[in-house]
């Protein structure tokens, strides 16, 4: 078409009016997957939040408009809402703090040695060959009562003599953070590894401290790893239920809103109430994510 | 509309007319309709709602001599190299080949997994399973179970007769109970000496974030309903008495006096210590002793009263292999099997002449009260009551909001 305008061909043709046929069969495996995958099960958990339980058959719903279930779950677990935003938001920043210097010293400091750095991105990784499940499960063990970590904390006084690690909080954030250090590593290692140093230098030759060199000019060329790197390490914690359940290293003073849908779906049978929950989730997870990227200026992300 | 005069550049005129067409028009926005409707005709298609009445599988055991039988784990006899000895007996004599799947942890979560299966009937991955009597009950009036053929499983005469008319199936069509056994208390004995003798017990301050409770609401609430004086299986309690119960067990939780509400995982807390104190089931502590080498764990009913609860065998509605399954049945029914069994699990065996056939096995165990619960044992325990399909949502709602804290 541009090669037709740019012949210089008379103003008045037509345009076209559709777009190439080509371009829509090569996007039907798309649509087909996203309708088949998304929308379905999205429209059948809108629908089942909505239904009423059957009078007569224990387990089984009826469909109907009853959105008072949204009203009602999110006043019965309110503190579970709020705890898993407040978790994922702990273990983020845990995460950031802990992965950024890492990203930094493979990305740009072990430039210099390719295979130290080759080495340390595969150890940042290999956790990823075995399942979290099982990680997770370790951690059960090395934080267990009668294990190494808690009697020497028990031995130095940090921790009082009927104190635990696991079944609580600080168990719970521990294992979000452990999980997600390399979805947060990994974005923050790309972008600081394409860090040109010589803006560094540049700002060194500026006057700028090394503290103001990091504010001014490091943050804000890796920003992009900063965005992704929060955003694929938020949105999963929030939605996390195996750190937080009791079978993994949570307790009944840790639940997230992923152990609470994992009960009203598998155990309580309130279907209603697990899909109103599920929806609820994706509906914060969504605003927050939008206002975040809003604010970090950093649309071309999505 | 005010069209505004377009750039006079070609190029840049056909981009913007493009521009204008690929922008919403009715068109799209009906063919948008059009589309979620079909995307909520499809959604319309996932289970839900009054299922018509199911039929059983066609039954192809004659040619398919396989079975799969699900379980809960420490509920077989196993030898050292993880084999089990009478079911490979069982296979030498029929030739089907079983597959002995520990796929219960918990009814609720077992129920939760093959429930859709169940609703369309479908196999389940399955041809016998053992769950509790209530589920059971759920089941059966959910129409999910096939009738068994008592011809074919001449050994039901051994059937403790105690056992053959329960209020969820009545001569038992439908199901036929695996192992029946107590909740009580177990505890540690290295760190425990004196061990426990009641419920209140386990609230003792020097056990603090050291209990364990299961998961199974019967089993909890019971023994906690039991010490405050109430009689489980009878019809006379309600609301009250049962959210009696929910509040102590509530405080405990909260406290941070009880630290695990699990299924059959609790074995592991035990093992690994983070758990000295749990409600537990009978049979299972033996079963533990033995994986862990050496008497370490104590168990016992409380003085107040424990729980009785049955697992029952049942064939579900999508199996293809029900003769197969009826087999199998018929053969832990026969007294010298279901004794050997016993002598392993530990748990109180349905069969009639097991006692007598485990004078030869070890005598010493016909003497258990865990396996062969004379009357006076048999006194100090209840099985908790059917609840209505209003008190299932509501007591399992109100146990299950104490695991999560809200």
């Amino acid at each position: 078409m541009a090669i037709a305008a740019l012949a210089g061909s008379t103003v008045t043709q037509e345009a076209p009016r559709k777009k190439s046929r080509i371009a829509l069969i090569l996007l039907l495996p798309g649509i087909f997957y996203l309708v088949l995958f998304f929308i379905v099960p999205f429209v059948s958990l809108v629908i089942t939040s909505l239904q009423v339980p059957s009078a007569t058959n224990f387990g089984q719903f009826d469909t109907a408009f009853n959105w008072q279930t949204y009203v009602d779950v999110v006043g019965q677990y309110g503190t579970q809402i709020l705890r898993s935003f407040f978790f994922a938001l702990l273990a983020t920043v845990f995460a950031l703090l802990f992965s950024y210097p890492l990203a930094y010293f493979i990305g740009v400091k072990a430039r210099r040695w390719p295979l130290l750095q080759g080495l340390m991105l595969v150890l940042v990784i290999a956790p990823f060959f075995i399942s979290f499940l099982l990680r997770t499960l370790a951690w059960k063990q090395i934080l267990s009562d009668e294990g190494f970590v808690v009697s020497a904390l028990k031995a130095l006084s940090v921790l009082g003599p009927q104190d635990h690690i696991t079944g609580t909080p600080v168990a719970v954030v521990f294992g979000l953070t452990y999980n997600f250090i390399p979805f947060m590593c990994l974005p923050l290692y790309t972008t600081l590894e394409r860090l040109d140093v010589r803006y560094l230098e540049a700002s060194n030759d500026l006057y700028a401290g090394p503290f103001a060199t990091f504010r001014k000019v490091t943050i804000p060329l890796s920003l992009p790893g900063i965005v992704s790197g929060t955003l694929l390490t938020f949105i999963p914690a929030a939605g996390d239920y195996v750190n937080a359940s009791s079978e993994f290293l949570g307790g009944s003073s840790s639940t997230m809103m992923g152990n609470v849908i994992q009960s009203n779906f598998l155990v309580q049978l309130n279907y209603p109430a697990a899909a109103a929950l599920s929806i609820f989730l994706r509906a914060i997870i969504l605003i927050i994510v939008s206002a975040y990227v809003k604010r970090s200026g950093t649309d071309d992300l999505l | 509309m005010n069209k505004r005069q377009l750039p006079a550049d070609p190029m840049i005129q056909r981009l913007i007319q493009q521009a204008r067409y690929s922008q919403v028009t009715r068109r799209t926005v009906l063919a948008g309709v059009g589309a979620s409707a079909a995307a909520l005709a499809l959604a319309a298609c996932t289970p839900g709602g009054s299922q018509p009445k199911l039929s059983p599988a066609a039954d192809k055991s004659a040619t398919d001599k396989t079975l799969t039988w699900a379980n809960w784990a420490l509920y077989l006899d196993q030898d050292d190299s993880g084999k089990y000895p009478t079911l490979i007996e069982f296979e030498k004599q029929t030739g089907i080949k079983v597959k002995y799947d520990v796929a219960v942890d918990d009814n609720n979560t077992y129920y939760a997994k093959v429930k859709d299966q169940l609703a369309l009937g479908q196999d389940i991955g399955a041809d016998t399973v053992c769950l509790t009597d209530w589920m059971v009950s759920r089941l059966i009036n959910l129409g999910y179970t096939q009738k068994l053929d008592h011809s074919k499983i001449p050994n039901i005469k051994n059937l403790n007769p105690n056992l053959k008319n329960v209020d969820f199936d009545k001569g038992r069509n439908y199901s036929l109970p695996w192992q029946s056994g107590f909740a009580g208390l177990a505890w540690n004995k290295d760190k425990i000496p004196n061990g426990l003798k009641q419920v209140s017990d386990l609230w003792d301050p020097s056990l603090k974030g050291r209990v364990g409770v299961l998961s199974e609401m019967r089993d909890t609430i019971g023994l906690i309903m039991l010490e405050q004086g109430v009689d489980i299986s009878s019809k006379s309690w309600g609301d009250t008495e049962f959210t009696k119960a929910i509040d102590e067990f509530q405080k405990q939780v909260q406290s941070g006096q009880i630290r695990n509400i699990k299924g059959n995982s609790y074995a592991d807390d035990l093992k690994n210590e983070d758990t000295l104190a749990a409600i537990v089931w009978s049979g299972d502590v033996t079963s533990i002793n033995a994986e862990v080498g050496s008497d370490k764990f104590g168990f016992a009913i409380p003085e107040t009263g424990g729980t009785l609860w049955s697992d029952n065998y049942l064939i579900p509605i999508g199996s293809p292999r029900k003769s197969n399954a009826e087999k199998l049945i018929n053969y832990y029914y026969d007294p010298t099997v279901a004794a050997t069994v016993a002598a392993y699990v530990n748990y109180i065996t349905p069969v009639q002449g097991a006692k007598e056939a485990m004078q030869s096995i070890d005598p010493t165990l016909a003497e258990n009260q865990l396996i062969f619960p004379n009357e006076a044992t048999l006194a100090t325990v209840k099985g908790f009551r059917t609840l209505t399909n209003a008190e299932q949502s509501k007591y399992s709602a109100q146990f299950e909001a104490v695991g999560l804290g809200a």
